[in-house]
């Protein structure tokens, strides 16, 4: 049980770091410039693919930097000449647009890496067990991606707090008008804003793919659970998205590892009645493995009706 | 602090044409969709000068304003120090050496008084105004230089926003509806932090609905109605003519 408890909480602590590698930029983005970028997982995925891409030729850890810078380069471009141009007309086909964007970079990946998962290792380097507790090995690699991911919050945060980029980024969340009419040129914010928040989720990309399955699907998988985060922590709340993101991550890991159900909590108090099949006796005997996947929309749900601002945002979802 | 200060406006007061031209709005027109809000106004600020437009709400003073930033598309001249801006984008007008002061005041709530100061800086700009001659103006600042601007009172906001714009040393600050909502004290400061910005030598352009304000502070006023100017001349001239008060200030 305890091992379960610390592997799961260390899996845990990880996919929430990853998530929030995604959502900071999201989550950013939708603040200053009020897009919800449905394209943005589509970015992960074009992380992952560059990374794969790139290490072929020259390893892993070339593929590291250049493919988020690669594919933040990109983002900053979707933004100068193609949401700029859009934003003119609105929200909704800001929307529809980002919407596009993401089936768009599907098809692309689809048509250049095919549709089965691509052979993207971890690298020889970290490919060994870091620590054994109890029975399970440890990977090297998860403490690696764990750490990668803690010192890239970290610098967010300090170029957010102690730059003069960042004061102006803060400032423009709440009033981009006034930052401009203060002499700031609140556009190329926006673009440097857009290129590091896809920047960010490729580096997410780069470190998930070995670690996970970097297939073309990958995007379509992970970016309604993004959503889930990002309207959990409150839209336009680093912090929120922040906590949303361990959370998530932390119930998403325990939820599959916990192979509990009614029908085996009642027969540990020594309850042996059961009710006699239909769908009360499904209910009785799902496990918690098995609802998992439904968790973090049901919290979504029930968030949107208790709290439409999301737990730290101050603006309607 | 310079002898115009003490001396009272009327006195140092230039005719329009004698003193040089830093703003020239000619025939400026401006839509919110398909109404017409600005239909051709025109109007100078010199080096220097404190300039009041004044008038109902709704005849398009704030919107004056943000045309001439460039918030609103512009139709029409515009003109600072002789150079052609209209069209421009706000942050460029801003750099040009024009700073504007919303309505809205538009402090930046989450970020405290020091920040909000530090992001009236501009790249290139030389520090007319340095953090020690704005607490001297108003220590209250300095006080809560670490408090968020928005746990401050609306007239230590309507201050942080003014000094917020000096910070970027403007040639000219456009100044909307500073008074509202202020107490009588509070109204007394704004007005004598815009006589020091225009002793610095900072032309003002005031936007205001109080007249006995507008009357103190300005050398010359220009009084809008349906989005023109229907009157132009000094506090002098408003007095004299009620006719132009009546149908045009008073309510």
């Amino acid at each position: 049980m305890l091992e379960l408890l610390i592997v799961s909480t260390l899996n845990g602590v990880l996919y929430g770091m990853l998530l929030f590698l995604m959502a900071s930029g999201l989550t950013l983005i939708f603040s200053m410039m009020g897009v919800l970028n449905f394209a943005h997982a589509s970015f992960y995925m074009l992380g992952a693919f560059f990374g794969y891409q790139i290490s072929r030729y020259t390893g892993f850890w070339i593929g590291l930097v250049a493919a988020p810078l690669v594919v933040g380069g990109l983002g900053a471009l979707v933004e100068r000449y193609g949401l700029r141009n859009v934003h003119r007309h609105g929200h909704v086909p800001e929307l529809l647009f980002t919407f596009g964007l993401a089936y768009v970079i599907e098809e692309v990946v689809q048509m250049i890496w095919g549709k089965l998962p691509v052979d993207y290792r971890v690298p020889p380097l970290l490919d060994f067990p870091a620590f054994t507790i109890f029975d399970t090995n440890y990977p090297a690699y998860k403490l690696f991606m764990l750490a990668v991911s803690v010192a890239i919050f970290v610098g967010l945060l300090l170029v957010l707090a102690r730059t003069r980029i960042g004061l102006i980024i803060q400032a423009a969340l709440t009033h981009p008008n006034m930052v401009g009419m203060l002499g700031h040129d609140v556009a190329k914010v926006f673009m440097l804003v857009f290129g590091v928040g896809t920047g960010l989720a490729a580096v997410a990309g780069v470190i998930a793919g070995p670690s996970l399955v970097t297939q073309s699907n990958m995007a379509g998988l992970l970016g309604p659970i993004l959503f889930v985060v990002v309207v959990v922590g409150g839209l336009g709340s680093l912090t929120g998205a922040f906590v949303a993101s361990l959370l998530i991550g932390l119930v998403q890991t325990f939820a599959v590892s916990l192979d509990v159900s009614v029908s085996s909590v009642a027969q540990a108090l020594g309850i042996t009645a059961q009710p006699a099949g239909g769908v009360l006796g499904d209910l009785w005997t799902v496990t918690i493995a098995q609802i998992g996947p439904v968790i973090p929309y049901l919290l979504l749900v029930v968030v949107l009706i208790a709290r439409p601002t999301g737990l730290l945002g101050n603006r309607e979802a | 602090m310079s002898a115009a200060v003490a001396s009272p406006p009327q006195a140092r007061a230039l005719p329009p044409e004698m003193a040089p031209a830093l703003l020239e709005v000619e025939d400026l027109h401006a839509y919110y969709g398909k109404s017409h809000i600005l239909q051709g106004v025109s109007f100078r600020v010199g080096a220097g000068e404190i300039v009041s437009i004044l008038g109902r709400n709704g005849v398009g003073r704030s919107t004056t304003l943000k045309a001439i930033m460039g918030d609103v598309p512009p139709r029409g001249t515009i003109r600072f120090k002789g150079q052609p801006i209209a069209g421009l984008r706000p942050h460029v007008v801003a750099r040009r050496g024009l700073g504007y002061v919303p309505e809205e005041r538009a402090i930046f709530p989450k970020l405290t008084v020091r920040q909000n100061l530090a992001l009236g800086e501009k790249p290139g700009t030389g520090a007319r105004w340095s953090y020690e001659e704005i607490f001297r103006l108003f220590p209250r600042l300095e006080e809560r230089i670490d408090t968020p601007g928005g746990v401050l009172s609306g007239g230590e906001q309507q201050m942080l926003t003014i000094c917020r714009t000096l910070m970027g040393n403007p040639d000219l600050i456009m100044i909307d509806e500073p008074t509202e909502g202020l107490s009588p004290q509070m109204v007394a400061r704004v007005g004598d932090l815009i006589g020091e910005i225009a002793a610095r030598g900072v032309a003002v352009l005031l936007v205001e609905q109080k007249l006995t304000i507008a009357l103190k502070l300005s050398q010359r006023l220009y009084v809008m109605g349906h989005g023109r100017v229907v009157f132009e001349g000094t506090p002098a001239g408003l007095m004299a003519n009620e006719a132009v008060r009546r149908e045009w200030l008073e309510v």
